[in-house]
């Protein structure tokens, strides 16, 4: 097994291009359980660790930027967590303390498993992933970065070098259920997120489907019902017939984690209660 | 590595009855400590096993030939490689080293491999060509009882099939209550892997094996029918155990181990991953249980009826016991005369069950605690007044006819707990983490229900039904520091510290060395049943009295003294008539005195088929009562609090008894709301640490624990096992108080999300 340790992203893209299908590796948390489960092995590893931009986010009235190695710990707490509250919420659910000081948001979505708990909130905030190859930046919204189960449209030569997120102005949650009260594996999850500027409350839904989904249909219901360039009303009546359009969208399955049935029903429970919480 | 210290402290000294520190808590604590899977040998060879993905086929070819083609690979050897006996078991012969011609669960082995390297030993278990015709899985109890049945071993499908009827079985209550109760699989999930080392004697006339077990004789005893050996030819040496819970009484990689490195002439080391694990060792009895509660309208107990089903998987394991224990507790801590019930333990595809912490009392109380809540409903009693009416006292006899002799203090342990002051009403904002759902900030304080709930129960202590399971110690004295041998295994229950404390309060030592835990001494019996205390505690207790007794006579003949007017008094020797006082460590200077005990528990009896006779040895009680949170739209928990009051005799060491309450607590939280192997038909669908999941600190209550200390006459201590209460009706009380949170009957532990909330 060779690996690599570049220090900038320049080397670690052109490494990349040296030895396609290479394990990119950065905080580990998922590539050495596949390890130690004997379901990788991994022939070249190109370790992140070092790249030190890959480490840094910045925060503008624009566009926030977070590169693919910030590890959750830096998203609980600080300027990230105060621009990003739904992705705070969504790190602090991510594993131990010590898996969430080496977890990152790039490893995450290299992953792209449907119950990755930050994808949900980049879905909701509509994040565009930027993918670093000798050809360029190539951004890609969420939405058609993940494409199935652990399947995304990075290719081989590509690195996941940040992701862009457009500020938003309003209420931004995460929410999760997991037969465990802390570092436990989605059972369902949703991201909540209302903007003012674009008049919009959009809603991502972990765990629930093969990939990440966007409940559009009920967004664009709930469009019709409320005006969200102000603050949303507190009434029950919209937030429970959301909620049950939300979770009609959810396309859950059965298996040893829980069934398809508690996982709607827990999409629609908190959906309603993130709508509640968002106009309090 | 350094799995003990013997430093001396003699600013307070840690006698019976202090939170004496335990010798091995530094290298444990500091990372230092040698557990099983630590030891390496020069000259190695690593070993590993091949597995059935199947949980019930015929094996139709093997063909090896591949693997013996990569570099690296010393040896594969399957059953017709083992020189002894081809199966082993703790009861009962049955379960096979190697499958030979079917597999009948997920999960066992079939061949093993020495090579030079883990990786090398993957690729050769890869390279087994092996083809399976797959045979129709039993996984149904009923289906594995009834006769019509196919057996799918030699052996049948029912492991015991047992009944107890006694007084009047035909008398009717005023009030009746009926209820049917499911408890699922439960993990052991101690966090040290099963791990050996092995060293082969020259020529292979012996073996030498270092291992994590809970009963190094017991072991020695398999493996020698096994390896077709003399047992004093094959030693066991204890390697640091981490955890134990009943999952190391079996044998798992003790047998494979050792016939690799005699394959090998070299030392050979297996160790299990998680996964490996989870199919490696015995779990908990999953079951089903039918009770029907008969009453007087003053809810007075008249009768017990009903059934127990336990599924005991593929091979017979402690099935047999797990049922007696199972049946005879049916009856709970509460005085009744009249019974009818039956019970039996079945063979099926399942993964293998046996000992697990509560063996077979667990899945018994969580059915009848929820008949007791029922019974009080039905009567407009509350659950404390229900079980005050019934709790049983010395003196009354249980539905084998046995007269419970033990203190039983049932009545004191409810009270007590009932006056532990509750928690106070949630105060938590939004999105706290006290909340239940936790991390996942799921609930908002107007969404939680609190409920309370009660369990309590017996336990039998020790081994029944006619086994010996005595235990031998002994010690030396020599120049004022006591050396203690036994072979009891220290599993991180503390009988280290314990068989410390007794020889510096026998003694009036202060420095007591611990010799290596092995099998060049008489077995100590196993580190399960709460036994070791009693058992091995007593023959430490014996053998220091012998030395004592040898030091007096000295001292005594020294000073022209009768031996019968001396005492230890701290550290010295003194003549209770007279002015003499010696320190032992001068009396004992020069001197060099050793004594061997064995102790032994009073027989027990067989049960007769009416399920009649003095078959336990002595009994623990123990109160809890659960306050929890619950979502009752997410059906999420959060147990708030765990208050209980536990009968332990006397206290010998405050600390590691909170240790032990407060690790059967959360044990028992475990199996109440979250531990289960989801089996299936016969396939383990979640063997990681990812899936099967055990309680956090997030998860764990806080836990107010007053110790009943109420001298016990039966022990040589005064003292009572304290390893397996804690963990037995904390699962029901819990259970009960999210019924008493959600006004749902909910019959099935553990409480799943869905049981909660959804339909049923």
């Amino acid at each position: 097994m060779s690996v690599y340790m570049p220090t900038t992203v320049d080397q670690a893209v052109a490494l990349l291009a040296q030895n396609p299908g290479a394990c990119l590796l950065t905080g580990g948390t998922d590539t050495m359980v596949e390890v130690n489960f004997n379901h990788l092995k991994p022939g070249t590893v190109i370790g992140l660790r070092l790249v030190s931009s890959l480490r840094e986010y910045t925060i503008t009235p624009q566009l926030i930027q977070i590169g693919a190695g910030v590890p959750y710990a830096r998203m609980e707490t600080g300027p990230l967590a105060e621009a990003l509250p739904a992705l705070a919420a969504a790190a602090r659910t991510v594993g131990s303390p010590q898996i969430r000081a080496a977890g990152t948001l790039g490893g995450n979505l290299g992953t792209c498993s449907p119950a990755g708990d930050g994808l949900p909130v980049l879905a909701a905030l509509d994040a565009v992933v930027n993918l670093r190859s000798p050809r360029g930046i190539r951004g890609v919204p969420f939405q058609d970065f993940m494409v199935g189960v652990k399947r995304n449209s990075r290719v081989s030569d590509e690195l996941i070098e940040s992701v862009s997120i457009a500020p938003t102005s309003g209420y931004q949650d995460y929410a999760k259920v997991g037969v465990r009260n802390a570092m436990v594996i989605s059972v369902a999850s949703v991201c909540l997120v209302h903007d003012r500027h674009t008049a919009s409350v959009r809603v991502a839904l972990g765990a629930v489907g093969p990939t990440i989904i966007r409940a559009r249909e009920a967004e664009a219901w709930l469009a019709t019902q409320v005006d969200a360039s102000t603050s949303l009303p507190p009434d029950e009546a919209v937030a429970i017939e959301f909620a049950r359009r939300v979770a009609a969208e959810a396309r859950p399955i059965d298996d040893h984690r829980s069934t398809a049935d508690y996982r709607r029903h827990a999409i629609q429970t908190l959906t309603r209660r993130l709508y509640l919480r968002s106009t309090k | 590595m350094k799995n003990s210290s013997t430093t001396t402290r003699s600013q307070s000294r840690e006698v019976l009855g202090t939170s004496a520190l335990r010798p091995d808590g530094v290298a444990k604590t500091q990372g230092d400590f040698a557990f099983s899977s630590d030891f390496q040998a020069e000259n190695m060879l690593w070993g590993a096993t091949l597995r059935s993905p199947h949980p019930h086929a015929r094996i139709v070819s093997i063909d090896p030939t591949d693997a013996w083609r990569i570099p690296g690979v010393e040896t594969i050897i399957f059953a017709d490689d083992v020189p002894g006996q081809a199966t082993y078991g703790l009861i009962a012969s049955d379960q096979p080293v190697f499958a030979q011609n079917v597999v009948r669960y997920m999960g066992e082995p079939i061949a093993a491999v020495a090579a030079d390297h883990p990786e090398t030993c993957r690729r050769a278990l890869a390279a087994i060509k092996i083809v399976y015709e797959e045979l129709p899985v039993l996984f149904d109890m009923d289906l594995a009882i009834d006769p019509s049945t196919p057996p799918i071993h030699p052996d049948g499908n029912v492991f015991r099939h047992q009944r107890i009827i006694s007084g009047d079985p035909d008398i009717v209550g005023d009030v009746i209550v009926e209820g049917t109760y499911d408890i699922g699989m439960q993990d052991q999930a101690f966090l040290g892997l099963e791990a050996a080392l092995a060293y082969p004697d020259p020529g292979g006339a012996g073996v030498e094996l270092v291992v994590a077990t809970q009963w190094l004789h017991e072991d020695r005893k398999q493996i020698a029918d096994c390896l077709g050996m003399a047992p004093e030819k094959v030693r066991l040496v204890l390697g640091g155990v981490g955890g134990a819970f009943g999952a190391r009484e079996d044998i798992s990689l003790q047998v494979h181990t050792c016939l690799l490195a005699l394959r090998t002439g070299r030392p050979v080391k297996v160790q299990y991953s998680r996964e490996e694990s989870f199919f490696g060792h015995v779990h908990r009895h999953p079951g089903r249980i039918h009770l029907r509660h008969h009453a007087d309208r003053n809810g007075k107990l008249l009768k017990v009826e009903g059934w127990m089903k336990l599924d005991g998987g593929a091979y017979a394991s402690t099935s047999s016991a797990v049922l007696l224990n199972g049946i005879t507790h049916l009856q709970g801590p509460y005085a009744c005369d009249n019974s009818r019930l039956e019970a039996w333990a079945t063979r099926t595809n399942n993964p293998p069950c046996g000992a697990m912490r509560g063996f077979g009392v667990v899945q018994a109380c969580f059915a009848h605690e929820g008949q007791m809540d029922k019974l009080a409903v039905a009567l407009g009693l509350s659950p404390v007044e229900v079980r005050l009416r019934n709790a049983m006292k010395t003196g009354d006899k249980l539905f084998t006819g046995q007269v419970v002799d033990s203190v039983a203090p049932v009545a004191r342990c409810i009270r007590e707990t009932d006056a532990i002051p509750l928690p106070a009403e949630p105060a938590y904002g939004t999105g706290s983490l006290e909340l239940p759902g936790g991390s996942g900030r799921t609930s908002d304080p107007s969404h939680i229900r609190r409920g309370i709930g009660w369990g309590v129960s017996i336990k039998n202590l020790m081994y029944s039904e006619g086994f010996d399971d005595s235990a031998e110690a002994r010690c030396t004295l020599a120049d004022g520091v006591a050396t203690l041998k036994f072979a009891t295994a220290e599993v991180g229950q503390g009988f280290v510290v314990l068989a410390q404390q007794i020889a510096r309060t026998i003694l009036g030592v202060d420095t007591v060395v611990l010799d290596a835990i092995d099998t060049q001494i008489g077995s100590a019996g196993s580190t399960s049943a709460s036994r070791q205390t009693w058992m091995s505690g007593g023959a430490v207790d014996g053998a220091c009295r012998l030395v004592r007794e040898r030091l007096f006579e000295q001292v005594a003949h020294v000073h022209n003294l009768n031996p019968l007017q001396l005492a230890v008094e701290g550290t010295d020797i003194v003549d209770t008539l007279g002015p003499l006082r010696v320190p032992v460590s001068e009396a004992s200077k020069g001197l060099r005195i050793e004594e061997t005990f064995l102790h032994r528990h009073r027989p027990t009896e067989e049960l007769d088929e009416n399920g009649q006779g003095n078959c336990h040895v002595a009994f623990a009680f123990v109160a809890h009562r659960a306050v929890v949170d619950v979502d009752t739209e997410l059906g999420l928990v959060k147990v708030v609090q765990i208050a209980t009051a536990q009968d332990v005799g006397q206290v010998l060491n405050p600390l590691t008894l909170l240790g032990q309450i407060e690790g059967g607590i959360a044990q028992g939280l475990g199996l109440a709301v979250m531990e289960e192997i989801v089996v299936d038909r016969g396939v383990v669908k979640n063997p990681s640490f990812t899936d099967y999941l055990l309680p956090t600190a997030l998860d764990a209550p806080d836990v107010v624990a007053i110790p009943i200390e109420e001298y016990e006459p039966l022990a040589p201590l005064g003292a009572k096992g304290v390893g397996e209460p804690p963990c037995i009706s904390v699962t029901p009380a819990i259970v009960a108080a999210i019924r008493n949170a959600t006004g749902r009957d909910i019959t099935r532990t553990p409480v799943r999300p869905q049981d909660i909330c959804l339909p049923t």
